[in-house]
C-alpha cells in the first residue's frame, strides 16, 4: 500500500504500515551520480560544500539521491549517519546548477527537503538541528533570546519605526541578534539613509522569516513563522521590503507570496545599487583590491551576481580580483540550511569556509566582500581558523563603502 | 572486524574510515548493472604513507582491498565481491607538477580529469591532456588504469599510452615506482626501462594502488573545429576511418550511430576533431581532412554534414554533459555499455550485431566507437539505457550485454574494462599460457590475494 497524500507532520512524507512514500521519490531513481553535482563549471575544485568536507560518496547530491531511493525500497533504514548525511546539506543549489539532467534538476533540494522533514517526524536529526528548530518554534529565532529585543540593533541610530515609509528594512535573525551581524545592519541601514532612501523597521511582533526551517523539511513552523510575518506587514501595510540577508529575500520572494504575503522585496545591495551615484566618496583612497563571495541565496538561488559588484566598482580605488568559483559556481561558505546554527558540517580543514578563505587569499586580495551577515560571521571564524588575522579582512559590502564616503 | 576498523581510523582518522550502513550501501554497486556486494568498510587515505599503512594492516589481516577513483566504470569493477574495504582514493586529488616543457603531468592516485583540465587552463593554456569522455570528477589513475581513451585518442592512443610513470602501493605495502621516475627525478617515459606499469594497467585493480602517476600533456590549440561525415553504408566505414586517419591532423575520431534523434536514424556519422595554431593552419587541415574523403563525397555517397559554429560549439564542449543524459532517456538513471576494443576492419560487422542485439532484446541503445591512434584500433561501444527502478529492465539490458560481449569477442574484438561475466569470457578465450603468466604474477604481487578478489578469475 502507498499513499499519495503525503501526510507527515512536515507534509512531506507519509508512511503506513511498511510503505513509505515521499515528496519527489519519482525522481530518485533517475539520478545517475554522474557528479557533476559535486563541481563548479570549470571542475577546479569541488564545490559541493558537504561533500568537500565529508568525502564519502553518501555526502554527495547523488548519494543522497541513492540512498533516500534505498530507504523507500526498505534497502537501508532511517538512521542518525543517514540523518547527518540529509543535514549536512547546505541547500546551496550547487546541484541544481550543474546537474546535466533537465528532467528533474530542478527539484534536487525539494526532494532532499521533503526527506529531512521524515527525518524530523521521525524524530530522527541531529541534536544542533533539533535545538534549531526548538529555539525557533519557542522564541521564532535561532538564538533563543526574546522577541523585544529585535529591534535593539537600532538603538542609537536615528533609524526611524515603520509607518508610512517606502520600505520596510528587515534586519532578520543574525541582524537583530548576532553581535556581528547587528554592525552590518548598522552599516547597511547607514547606507541607506546616507542615500536618501526612505525605510523604517518594526520594533515588534515580526520574527524570523523562517527560509531556513523551510530548507531543513520543518514545513509546518515555517509556515507558521511566515503567517504571523505576513499578517504583521499586511497590518502595517507594507508593500515593499529590504533584507540584509539574502536568506531573508529569498523566502519573502519565493516562498511568502503563497502564503498570502505579497510584497516587492529586496536586497539591500540590489536598492544600492543604483544609488551609488547619490554618494560622496573621499578623494585620494588608498587602493584596495577585493575579492567578492557570492551568497548562495542572492546568487545562485535568485541570479543576482552583480548589485553588489556595482556598489564594489563605483567605490574609487578599488579593485575586485575574483575567486576561480565565482557567480553561479561561487562556492557556499557553510552556512546555508541552517547549518550556520547546527553546525552539521563542522570546522575541520575542509569545511566549506575554511577553502573559502584559502581561495580568497589566493587572489591577492586582501579584503574578501561579502554582502550576507551568515557568510561574514562564518568567512571571519575561518580566516582565525586559517591564521589569516591581517592578511584578509572579511568586510560586508556596505562596510566598504561607508568607510570611503564623506 | 570492528578491531580491524579501529585499527584503519588510527591511520587516516575516524571521520575518513566507515563501517556504516549508508556508506556500505552505496559503495556496493555502480550505475551499472551488476548485483550489489557490500564492503564491510570504506576507507579515505590522504597520502601514499597512509595507504602503505592500509595495505600493511590489510595483508597482515588478510582482508580485501579495492581501490576506487570516480567510480565510474559501470561494470562493476570496484563491488566489493569478498567483502573488506574499498579504499576511494579521491581525497589524494593534488596536481603535483606541470613540466611545461618535456609536457607531462604528476598528480596524485584520485585526482579528477577535470581538475588537472581546469589546472592547465587556468596555470599552463598551451597545455592540454586528452579527457575521456567520463563525468570530469572521473579520476586520471582509474581512467589509466582501465585503459581508457579521450579526446586525443587519434593523437596519442589509449590513454594507457599516454602513461609515463607511476608510483604504486603493492598488496605488501612495499611503495614501488615505474618508468623513469624510478631513477630519475622526472617523470617523462617509461622508456628505456623493463615496462613495470604494465603491471598495473588493465589489471582491475588486482595487483597494486595507484597513488601518482605521470601523464603527457599536448599543445593546445587557440583554434578549435570539428567535421561530421555522414554515410548511410557501414561497409565504408574502414576505410573511411583509415584515410581521415592518415592525414595525421585529426585529435579525436568518433563514429555514432543512434536512432534518436529521428535525422540522425541509419546514418553513420564521424565525429573528427582538430585544432591548429592559426585560422590558416586550421583551414590547411580542414582541406586535407576534407580530400582524403574526396572519393566518395565526389560519388555523392557520403559526405560532411554542413553545420552552423553555433551547432558545433555543443560537439566542442569536452567533456560533453550531453553524453550522461543518455541514462535519462528511459527516465531511470540507468546506462551500461561494452566497449569493444577491435581492429577497425571489423566496425561493419560490429555495427550490425549491435543492431540485432537491439532488436532482439527492444533495448533503447546507442552506438559507436573511439578510434585509437592512426586507425591502429577502436573503442566500438554499444550502450543501453535502463530504468534503475524497474528490475525487468535491468535484466533486459544485462542480456543485451552478455550478448554484446559474446559478439564482441566472436568479431575478434575484447570487451573493455570488462564486468564479471565478461572477464570469464575473456579468460575462456585467452591462450592458457597467458593466462597462467597472469596467476603468477598476481601470486607474485599479491600472496595473499587480497586485491580485490574475484576478478580476473576463473
Amino acid at each position: 500500500m502507498s499513499l499519495t497524500k503525503k501526510s507527515g507532520k512536515s507534509g512531506c512524507y507519509a508512511k503506513v504500515s511498511e510503505d513509505i512514500t515521499m515528496l519527489h521519490e519519482e525522481i530518485l531513481h533517475r539520478c545517475f551520480r554522474c557528479g557533476y553535482c559535486k563541481m563548479p563549471s570549470s571542475y577546479i575544485d569541488l564545490n559541493c560544500p558537504s561533500y568537500l568536507a565529508f568525502r564519502f560518496e553518501t555526502y554527495s547530491p547523488g548519494g543522497r539521491m541513492w540512498l533516500l531511493r534505498a530507504w523507500l525500497d526498505g534497502k537501508i533504514t532511517l538512521s542518525k549517519r543517514f540523518s547527518e548525511i540529509m543535514f549536512s546539506c547546505t541547500a546551496c543549489g550547487n546541484c541544481t546548477e550543474h546537474c546535466p539532467f533537465p528532467g528533474f534538476k530542478d527539484l534536487l533540494l525539494e526532494a532532499f527537503t521533503a526527506a529531512r522533514g521524515a527525518f524530523l517526524d521521525e524524530g530522527l536529526v541531529p541534536a544542533g538541528v533539533r535545538d534549531y528548530l526548538t529555539r525557533m518554534q519557542l522564541h521564532g529565532n535561532p538564538y533563543g533570546l526574546p522577541a523585544k529585543k529585535r529591534a535593539d540593533w537600532a538603538g542609537g541610530t536615528e533609524i526611524a519605526p515603520f509607518t508610512d515609509q517606502e520600505y520596510l528594512f528587515f534586519a532578520g535573525d543574525e541582524g537583530a541578534y548576532d553581535t556581528r551581524g547587528q554592525e552590518i545592519a548598522r552599516s547597511a541601514a547607514k547606507l541607506l539613509a546616507k542615500a536618501g532612501i526612505s525605510f523604517g523597521i518594526l520594533t515588534m511582533g515580526e520574527n524570523s522569516d523562517g527560509n531556513d526551517v523551510r530548507a531543513s523539511g520543518e514545513t509546518a513552523l515555517f509556515e507558521e513563522l511566515a503567517k504571523n510575518n505576513t499578517d504583521l506587514f499586511n497590518k502595517k501595510n507594507v508593500k515593499k521590503i529590504i533584507t540584509l540577508s539574502p536568506h531573508g529575500f529569498n523566502a519573502f520572494k519565493k516562498d511568502y507570496p503563497e502564503l498570502g504575503g505579497n510584497y516587492q522585496v529586496f536586497h539591500y545591495t540590489q536598492v544600492l545599487a543604483f544609488n551609488m551615484g547619490k554618494l560622496k566618496f573621499r578623494e585620494n583612497s588608498d587602493p584596495v583590491l577585493a575579492t567578492y563571495h557570492d551568497p548562495c541565496y542572492l546568487g545562485r538561488h535568485n541570479m543576482d551576481y552583480y548589485s553588489s559588484r556595482m556598489m564594489l566598482s563605483a567605490v574609487p580605488g578599488l579593485k575586485i580580483a575574483e575567486m576561480d568559483r565565482n557567480k553561479q559556481n561561487a562556492l557556499c561558505c557553510g552556512g546555508g540550511g541552517g547549518n550556520f546554527f547546527t553546525d552539521v558540517l563542522s570546522s575541520g580543514n575542509e569545511s566549506p569556509a575554511r577553502s573559502r578563505v584559502r581561495e580568497a587569499k589566493a587572489t591577492g586580495a586582501t579584503i574578501m566582500a561579502v554582502s550576507c551577515p551568515l557568510c561574514a560571521i562564518m568567512l571571519e571564524d575561518a580566516v582565525k581558523a586559517e591564521g589569516l588575522d591581517g592578511d584578509l579582512r572579511i568586510m560586508e559590502v556596505s562596510e566598504i563603502v561607508n568607510d570611503r564616503i564623506l | 572486524m570492528n578491531d580491524f576498523i579501529r585499527q584503519l581510523a588510527d591511520i587516516t582518522g575516524s571521520g575518513f574510515v566507515s563501517s556504516e550502513p549508508e556508506e556500505r550501501y552505496l559503495y556496493s554497486m555502480d550505475q551499472g548493472t551488476m548485483s550489489p556486494a557490500e564492503p564491510d568498510a570504506v576507507i579515505m587515505p590522504g597520502s601514499t604513507e597512509e595507504v602503505r599503512e592500509i595495505m600493511l594492516l590489510a595483508n597482515k589481516h588478510k582482508v580485501p582491498v579495492v581501490p576506487m577513483g570516480g567510480g565510474l566504470v559501470l561494470s562493476g569493477l570496484t563491488r566489493a565481491l569478498h567483502g573488506g574495504i574499498i579504499l576511494d582514493m579521491k581525497r589524494m586529488n593534488r596536481i603535483l607538477q606541470i613540466n611545461p616543457k618535456s609536457r607531462y603531468a604528476v598528480v596524485e592516485g584520485g585526482a579528477s580529469e577535470g581538475m588537472l583540465q581546469a589546472y592547465l587552463k587556468k596555470h599552463h593554456p598551451e597545455l592540454k591532456h586528452s579527457m575521456p569522455d567520463a563525468p570530469p570528477i572521473a579520476t586520471l589513475a582509474g581512467n589509466i588504469c582501465i585503459h581508457g581513451s579521450g579526446h586525443l585518442s587519434v593523437l596519442g592512443g589509449f590513454h594507457s599510452d599516454m602513461l609515463t610513470g607511476m608510483e604504486v602501493v603493492l598488496p605488501t605495502g612495499d611503495i614501488m615506482r615505474t618508468g623513469s621516475c624510478s631513477i630519475s627525478p622526472d617523470w617523462f617515459a617509461r622508456a628505456p626501462l623493463p615496462d613495470l606499469s604494465g603491471l598495473f594497467i588493465g589489471w582491475s585493480g588486482t595487483t597494486g594502488v595507484v597513488t601518482k602517476l605521470g601523464i603527457r600533456l599536448f599543445p593546445s590549440y587557440s583554434h578549435n573545429d570539428m567535421l561530421i561525415f555522414v554515410c548511410e553504408d557501414a561497409d565504408l566505414m574502414p576505410d573511411v576511418i583509415s584515410r581521415l586517419t592518415g592525414t595525421q591532423v585529426a585529435e579525436d575520431m568518433t563514429p555514432w550511430m543512434t536512432p534518436k534523434p529521428e535525422w540522425a536514424r541509419g546514418f553513420l556519422h564521424i565525429n573528427i576533431s582538430y585544432g591548429a595554431h592559426s585560422k590558416k593552419e586550421l583551414t590547411f587541415k580542414r582541406n586535407l581532412l576534407q580530400a582524403s574523403v574526396k572519393k566518395y563525397s565526389d560519388q555523392k555517397i557520403a559526405g560532411f554534414l554542413p553545420m552552423p559554429p553555433t551547432e558545433k560549439s555543443r560537439f566542442l564542449k569536452i567533456p560533453s554533459p550531453d553524453l550522461v543524459k543518455f541514462a535519462d532517456i528511459r527516465k531511470g538513471g540507468g546506462f551500461e555499455y561494452v566497449g569493444a576494443i577491435m581492429a577497425i576492419e571489423h566496425f561493419a560487422e560490429a555495427y550490425r550485431a549491435g543492431l540485432q542485439i537491439a532488436r532482439t532484446y527492444n533495448v533503447s541503445y546507442s552506438m559507436g566507437a573511439r578510434i585509437i591512434g592512426a586507425g591502429h584500433a577502436m573503442m566500438f561501444f554499444y550502450a543501453y539505457a535502463f530504468n534503475r527502478a524497474d528490475p525487468e529492465d535491468i535484466k533486459l539490458a544485462q542480456h543485451a550485454l552478455e550478448a554484446t560481449n559474446t559478439a564482441a569477442l566472436e568479431i575478434g574484438g575484447i570487451p573493455w574494462k570488462s564486468e564479471l561475466p565478461a572477464q570469464k569470457q575473456i579468460i575462456n578465450k585467452m591462450d592458457q599460457n597467458t593466462f597462467n603468466l597472469m596467476n603468477q604474477i598476481r601470486s607474485v604481487l599479491d600472496p595473499n590475494h587480497i586485491m580485490n578478489p574475484g576478478n580476473w578469475e576463473k
